[in-house]
């Protein structure tokens, strides 16, 4: 799409896009495609030599029980923080698009934590939940309910899904709501007519009508739950205890570390931009009705 | 002030889609001309291609002694109107006006003076500092005018200025471009569909369809003498009648409806031909007299007019007659239609048979 | 809408007031972490209201450090986040608008080129090239330095789409009446672009300062000088050393002025934050 009114000049475009351009190029795809190529290499620790191995480094990594660990484990956190996060995200989005006063306010109230940085919400949550000192791991413990995610992998996994849904409520919220207010009025006043409960109402106009929003919110909390955690995840459990918060891009993270094992990383690297690009182009094509690209 | 003359002008836009075939046209030094036509007929396009928002694909378009061809809009002194204001909203009433001057580095008191001046012909002079948003649909149309006024340019160019007012408005900012006009004398092209606003507007119409003029004339002359039955059809308000014919002797062509004598001073026609009747030249003759029978299955009250739909054999025919009459409907009356209402047109060309 | 009758009409009050507790309730267990003094909040025995230290713990994170280590006092990590975040936001939209301006004002040899290697950008977080990124960053020593922290950040395309959207919005009137008004493509950016893209600017400024302000792992990458540190990786740091040296009360003080900030960019500036999120996301 273009408009109809252009300018003419031959350099100016080119100058405008110069620095775009260059930092893209620079920082974006000389990057990737180096990734790409050294997911292809094996190379020493100290980066001075490197041997081109085809595609050994993947073929370890599918053979390796230890990545299909990691796998499962980003599916079950991305499941699951994907999954608590957008109910208790509609739940409020409803209550607050009734109108009611002070919906303003509770807005504002529940909106805040997506400005909290991943990292600082793993501490929040981790001091909570820390066994020794934290105030609600002494409250669980006094119910009787061992605890221990510095020892016990599930309790891990759950605090870790606790803390990265805390963060995540607030965009869904917002989005949610966004796309409840744009639902015609008219339209629930019809069904309401028409003799449907409150319920009924919910579940057979609303939530039809919203489901564009769902469909949306569920790619971004994968994309979410895969990049972004990351702070949450160093934060609290740097992937442990014994791997079980370990999420892909974490192990990309950690393979690679002081040129630990850059070949597995990169072809860890490359798996992850397929992905990313696949749900990304998901969601692309899901939208393009939307927006016109 | 200029006269711009367009010969031979095309517009192809890629695709091979041809707006604009083969125009000419001379706008008169200090006319009105207005650029009539229905929506696609390429009537805005050679607007822009005047003011230099499109390019010319081939042709000359001169304004004053100027090719202006590969000349930038902004140095072809010209100012224009545009269809949605095109005000700049961030801009104070003020500021829009001075915009293109201080482009120009006209100095700062002679800004002033020329806004302040435009501003009190125009009666805005209390929004000058106002944004476009606060105003009505009808001043900020006023600042669009002015904006072109203080520029003092050799031609206006108008894109439909007026049709996102509502109709009251309309007329009365009609009138107001008409005092406008004859105030500054100003040559001015102006683009409208609408042939209300090109009949009141206008000492030039040129009637476009289909990328090509119909007929360049005064307001009256296209009414009473239209070139080609889209002229006829197109102007006029209900339309006129269209209808085959035959001329069955010299003076007299067979219609539908019966026998009618044409005027032979005025057309040359033999043959097959199309017959345009327009509605209002057709009266209701007393019963019992001789004319054509007709019955009005509908009649529309349109207060000072009433509009009588019937038929002449398979033809639909709307008649206009004055309201203070009788209510014809379902009755049988007698038409009686003069010599003088008859237009005859070329049954393949559809060009009038006139002499 | 259906009006609500009898007690239902309180019931989203009391979900709602339920659910902002709860959202709330770490940051408040922080914030009295952080006025207790270190030993009752290690041992556990921290109570439910605010304790007595506030100034102390607060004036020691901001302008001392913590004392076990040789950190940065917090002062200095918050100036860090703060010109990193600056940066960021700025020059991503420096960046963004002109090459948005090219792409939908400019007819030119490659236009849709330009706009897909643009484009493409946005499918691929840095953490995807991290490594590599690094390696270019180190060649080009950029380690330690504020360009280091944010140029690659800035390489993504958000921005420029958001540009994007927002100009074919514009009525190419206002494009043809500037030319009329002898406006050439630079002065019709600076003088009718730019003013009207005011809001898109500050609501996209709202994002980006968040997104800059918690990065997390480029900066741990980037940085190894104390002095360079971020907040947000700082306060990473002062908890990583055995649980029983860690200072919790100045970590917690620190994860409050870390949050600070952001949220008050939230809170504040509320329309603007949620314009730009809902349409960068586009």
């Amino acid at each position: 799409m273009q408009k109809r009114a252009i300018f003419g000049g031959k350099t100016l475009p080119y100058l405008l896009l110069l620095p775009q351009l260059f930092v893209v190029a620079v920082f974006f795809y000389w990057p990737a495609s180096q990734a790409v190529w050294q997911s292809f290499l094996l190379e020493d620790a100290f980066g001075l030599n490197s041997s081109f191995i085809w595609f050994e480094n993947y073929t370890e990594l599918f053979a390796d029980a230890g990545y299909y660990r990691t796998m499962v484990t980003t599916a079950v956190f991305a499941i699951m923080v994907a999954g608590l996060s957008l109910s208790i995200a509609l739940l409020f989005a409803v209550q607050a698009d009734k109108s009611i006063r002070g919906a303003g306010v509770y807005k504002t109230l529940l909106i805040w934590p997506y400005a909290v940085a991943p990292a600082v919400a793993g501490v929040l949550w981790i001091f909570m939940f820390q066994p020794s000192l934290g105030v609600v791991a002494q409250g669980i413990r006094t119910l009787g309910i061992p605890w221990n995610p510095l020892l016990n992998g599930n309790d891990a996994l759950i605090l870790v899904v606790l803390a990265s849904t805390w963060k995540q409520i607030s965009y869904n919220f917002l989005f949610f709501l966004a796309g409840l207010q744009s639902i015609p009025r008219a339209v629930i006043e019809a069904a309401a007519i028409d003799g449907a409960s409150r319920t009924r109402r919910f579940w057979t106009i609303i939530l039809p009508l919203l489901s564009p929003t769902v469909f949306f919110l569920v790619v971004v909390n994968i994309v979410y739950v895969f990049f972004d955690t990351f702070g949450i995840i160093d934060a609290m459990t740097q992937g442990g205890p014994s791997k079980a918060t370990e999420t892909l891009v974490y192990k990309v993270f950690f393979d690679g570390r002081l040129g630990g094992n850059l070949g597995s990383s990169a072809a860890q690297s490359v798996i992850l931009m397929i992905m990313v690009v696949a749900l990304t182009a998901v969601q692309f094509r899901f939208i393009e009705r939307r927006v016109a690209y | 002030m200029a006269q711009v003359e367009l010969s031979d002008i095309r517009k192809v836009y890629p695709g091979n889609v041809e707006a604009v075939r083969e125009v000419s046209l001379t706008v008169p030094n200090g006319s009105f001309t207005v650029l009539l036509g229905p929506s696609g007929c390429g009537k805005s396009t050679l607007l822009r291609m005047i003011a230099g928002l499109e390019t010319i694909t081939s042709g000359t378009c001169k304004i004053g002694e100027r090719v202006v061809n590969d000349i930038e809009p902004a140095a072809r002194d010209i100012a224009m109107v545009f269809q949605n204001y095109a005000l700049y909203p961030h801009m104070s009433v003020y500021d829009n006006m001075a915009y293109g001057l201080r482009n120009r580095g006209t100095p700062k008191p002679e800004i002033e003076q020329r806004v302040r001046e435009a501003a009190k012909l125009l009666a805005i002079e209390d929004f000058l500092a106002r944004k476009p948003r606060a105003l009505s649909g009808g001043q900020r149309q006023r600042v669009a005018m002015g904006r072109a006024i203080v520029r003092e340019p050799q031609v206006f160019l108008f894109d439909e200025p007026l049709s996102n007012l509502d109709a009251k408005l309309r007329v009365t900012m009609r009138l107001e471009i008409k005092r406008l006009h004859n105030r500054l004398n100003a040559t001015s092209i102006f683009v409208t569909h609408d042939q209300v606003e090109a009949m009141t507007l206008a000492d030039q119409v040129v009637v476009m369809n289909a990328g090509l003029i119909e007929q360049i004339g005064a307001p009256g002359e296209v009414y009473r003498h239209p070139a080609s039955r889209f002229v006829a059809s197109f102007i006029g308000s209900p339309a006129m009648n269209l209808m085959p014919g035959k001329i069955v002797e010299p003076g007299v062509v067979e219609t539908p409806g019966g026998k009618l004598a044409f005027d032979t001073a005025r057309f040359d026609a033999s043959g097959e031909v199309e017959v345009g009747i327009r509605p209002e030249d057709i009266h209701v003759a007393g019963s019992g007299t001789s004319g054509i029978p007709f019955a009005a299955e509908l009649v529309e009250e349109l207060g000072a007019t009433r509009l009588l739909h019937g038929n002449f054999g398979a033809t639909p025919i709307i008649v206009a007659v004055p309201a203070s009459g009788t209510i014809y409907e379902n009755k049988e009356v007698r038409l009686s239609i003069g010599p003088a209402a008859i237009h005859l047109f070329d049954k393949t060309t559809g060009k009038s048979l006139a002499r | 809408m259906v009006e609500h009758r009898g007690f239902s009409r309180f019931l989203p009050h009391i979900v709602l007031v339920i659910g902002v507790a709860i959202v709330a309730f770490p940051v408040y267990l922080c914030f009295v972490g952080s006025t207790h003094p270190q030993d009752i909040v290690a041992n556990g025995q921290m109570p439910l209201t605010p304790g007595p230290l506030f100034f102390e713990t607060y004036y020691k994170t901001l302008f001392v450090g913590s004392s076990g280590s040789t950190r940065e006092p917090v002062a200095t990590m918050l100036m860090n986040s703060f010109i990193m975040a600056c940066i960021i936001a700025l020059g991503k939209i420096a960046i963004s608008i002109l090459s948005a301006f090219a792409v939908v004002y400019f007819k030119f040899p490659f236009r849709m080129a330009a706009f897909w290697l643009i484009f493409i950008t946005l499918m691929l977080p840095v953490e995807v090239r991290i490594y590599p990124t690094y390696k270019i960053a180190s060649d080009l020593n950029l380690l330690d330095s504020y360009a280091g922290l944010t140029i690659p950040l800035i390489a993504s395309a958000t921005a420029t789409l958001f540009f994007r959207q927002f100009f074919l919005t514009i009525p190419d009137e206002l494009v043809e009446a500037s030319k009329l008004d002898g406006a050439g493509p630079l002065r019709f950016f600076w003088d009718t672009v730019l003013p009207l893209s005011r809001t898109n600017i500050a609501a996209l400024f709202v994002i980006l300062f968040i997104y800059g302000w918690n990065q997390y792992l480029w900066p741990i990458l980037i940085t190894t000088r104390d002095d360079m540190q971020t907040i947000v990786i700082g306060i990473k740091k002062m908890i990583v050393t055995a649980d029983a040296l860690t200072e919790w009360n100045v970590v917690l003080a620190t994860a409050m002025l870390a949050m600070l900030p952001p949220v008050m960019v939230v809170v504040l500036m509320q329309r603007w934050f949620v314009k730009g999120l809902v349409e960068t996301e586009k």
